[in-house]
């Protein structure tokens, strides 16, 4: 098989801080990989050490077949990357930009006017292309510099980030970007995020780093499945413990969670189970204004892996209009 | 947000195209930055004004047929391109990340820093123009005409790029603009411990052996013979070597300081 992205052992440490732990990574060509953490959890130290910016102080990677310490040129020339906060400058028009990324490729005049061409079809800006970068709102400039990490073709891509501090609208866009990318086009994407759902969307496999190391990885499926169980939440009112002692010694329930007004009831069989869950909260007189089933989520596995919930929160904020710059949040480690 | 294409060979461009490609986006960006261009100009026309205003007639009945505008306009043109940089515009790329998208290019190291500065050669030599425009009007005539005035804005273009080394270590050295902002004040004692205001002659004492082993000394002597004495190997060669000195060190330092952020 020939892969696209392999790491071994790879680390970094930053003084007696250490970032990164022994990553080793298997990335095939033409896949769409998800790289998922919560913030600090050293996505962006991975992808500032496989993309070159950093250098690993432990193990070693390749990418497209080169390897990223001594081969550093050659991995640039192969890889589009958009870093975690959109790096772009505002005092250029979207096209200047675009221009200047194709000649650092190395592009010749007609195919700098070219990929510029389908590069704005791609983003969707328009007229905006001619104006200043600093005019854009978060979404555009967010869309521009995904299109400047294309300008060359790269054969692997790295997002970083790609949809953090955007709207659901443009997220979307993004996200049907990406999937284009990947499936007509065969670019390998490498794609860190914190939004469970955007990993689960995207990814055919998915790597959860925590605290510097990864956990777990496979499929969504693969991961989801592993757990063993479904999932029953009895969203309740009043007092959620009153409901935990009335499904005690529920048939079939493996443990019970309570989540704010939530309960939520982990069993191997949920259609077998959620009848005598519903019947018992009856009997105990508990106020039920909720009661569903469904398969486990990533968030799940992330909570049987490290024993706690995934921190971040789905974006649902609109940010479009707020301006250039709208980026993501602090860097993970600085060096 | 579909596109269609064909396939595109991405490969290194030329040390030249990365330069000029850096260059033409700094030019772009100080023509849209008129703080970067304006104070500048600000600053050498009024220090040629006050300088003249002030020390023209006791500097020229103290030496008969001495031109004391003539004196100055180097010194006016020293304050206008020293510290006149690009390198407050790469601190903000390097905070806003801009820096990274260069350096994640295949493009050479060394062309994001030449290129930058190269801009600034071009920036300081139209700089120049504009304030020697203005000695012009005010009376200061060239002993070697048109072409002093294209040697006058080489040499200063020169002397701006050697200095620009300062600035621009710090700028990727801390990232920090306040720390940019202030590198002007390394170049204070430089600018006042010489011939700034009166003839090397007429400097007596403690300033005298300061401004024998200050380098813009020689700069500002060289400058003056291209304006008042005509072409003159001897001071035109001094003030090379002074660039070339100052130079080496601030750009080893630049340098040091683009491999030290490129290297992590």
């Amino acid at each position: 098989m020939e892969y696209a992205i392999q790491a071994s052992g790879l680390g970094r440490s930053f003084g007696d801080k250490v970032a990164v732990v022994d990553v080793d990574l298997n990335i095939p060509a033409g896949e769409t990989f998800g790289f998922l953490g919560p913030n600090g959890a050293g996505k962006t130290t991975c992808v500032r050490m496989l993309t070159t910016l950093l250098r690993p102080t432990a193990g070693h990677a390749t990418v497209a077949g080169a390897d990223v310490q001594t081969q550093a040129s050659e991995v640039r020339l192969r890889i589009g990357v958009a870093l975690q906060a959109t790096a772009v400058d505002p005092k250029q028009t979207g096209r200047e930009f675009l221009d200047l990324q194709a000649r650092l490729y190395g592009l010749n005049r007609a195919e700098r006017a070219r990929r510029i061409t389908e590069l704005a079809e791609m983003v969707d800006l328009g007229d905006a292309l001619n104006d200043r970068i600093q005019t854009y709102s978060g979404g555009m400039a967010r869309r521009i510099d995904l299109a400047g990490a294309l300008v060359h073709q790269p054969e692997i891509v790295f997002l970083d980030e790609p949809t953090t501090g955007l709207d659901p609208a443009s997220r979307l866009r993004v996200w049907e970007e990406i999937r284009r990318l990947n499936t007509e086009e065969g670019t390998t994407v490498f794609l860190t995020t914190q939004y469970l759902e955007e990993a689960d969307e995207l990814a055919e496999r998915i790597g959860i780093i925590d605290d510097g190391t990864i956990v777990a990885r496979g499929t969504p499926t693969e991961l989801k499945r592993s757990l063993g169980h479904d999932v029953i939440i009895a969203q309740v009112e009043g007092d959620a413990t009153q409901a935990c002692n009335a499904l005690d010694g529920v048939a079939g329930v493996e443990h019970l969670e309570v989540l704010g007004g939530e309960v939520l009831i982990h069993t191997p069989d949920g259609p077998a189970t959620v009848g005598e869950v519903a019947v018992r909260l009856h009997e105990s007189n508990v106020s039920l204004r909720n009661l569903t089933l469904r398969q486990p989520t990533l968030d799940d596995v992330f909570l049987e892996i490290t024993g706690s919930r995934f921190s971040s929160e789905e974006p649902d904020q609109p940010t479009e209009g707020e301006g250039f710059g709208a980026s993501a949040d602090p860097e993970e480690v600085s060096p | 947000m579909t596109a269609t294409s064909q396939p595109i060979r991405a490969r290194r461009a030329s040390f030249f195209a990365d330069m000029t490609a850096i260059s033409m986006r700094a030019l772009r960006g100080a023509l849209r930055d008129p703080e970067a261009i304006i104070p500048p100009i600000f600053i050498g026309a009024f220090f040629f004004a006050i300088n003249v205003g002030s020390l023209q007639t006791v500097a020229e009945s103290a030496a008969p047929g001495f031109d004391y505008k003539a004196f100055q306009l180097p010194t006016a043109l020293v304050l206008t391109v020293t510290g006149l940089t690009r390198a407050l515009a790469l601190v903000l790329d390097i905070q806003n990340g801009y820096f990274d998208k260069l350096t994640l290019s295949p493009a050479r190291r060394s062309a994001l820093l030449l290129g930058h500065m190269f801009a600034d050669f071009v920036l300081a030599m139209f700089l120049t123009l504009a304030v020697t425009i203005v000695a012009i009007v005010a009376g200061v005539r060239f002993e070697t005409g048109l072409l002093g005035i294209l040697g006058l804005m080489v040499v200063a273009g020169l002397w701006s790029v050697a200095y620009a080394g300062v600035p621009y270590a710090l700028a990727l050295k801390t990232g920090n603009p306040t720390v940019v902002n202030q590198s002007f004040l390394i170049f204070f004692p430089f600018a006042f411990l010489t011939s700034a205001l009166v003839p090397e002659d007429a400097l007596t004492g403690w300033l005298a052996t300061v401004a024998k082993f200050n380098p813009v000394t020689y700069l500002l002597r060289g400058m003056r013979s291209i304006v008042s004495e005509g072409w003159v190997l001897v001071p035109m060669l001094q003030a090379l070597a002074a660039i070339s000195f100052i130079g080496l060190f601030a750009h080893f330092a630049a340098f040091a300081a683009l491999r030290g952020r490129t290297h992590r």
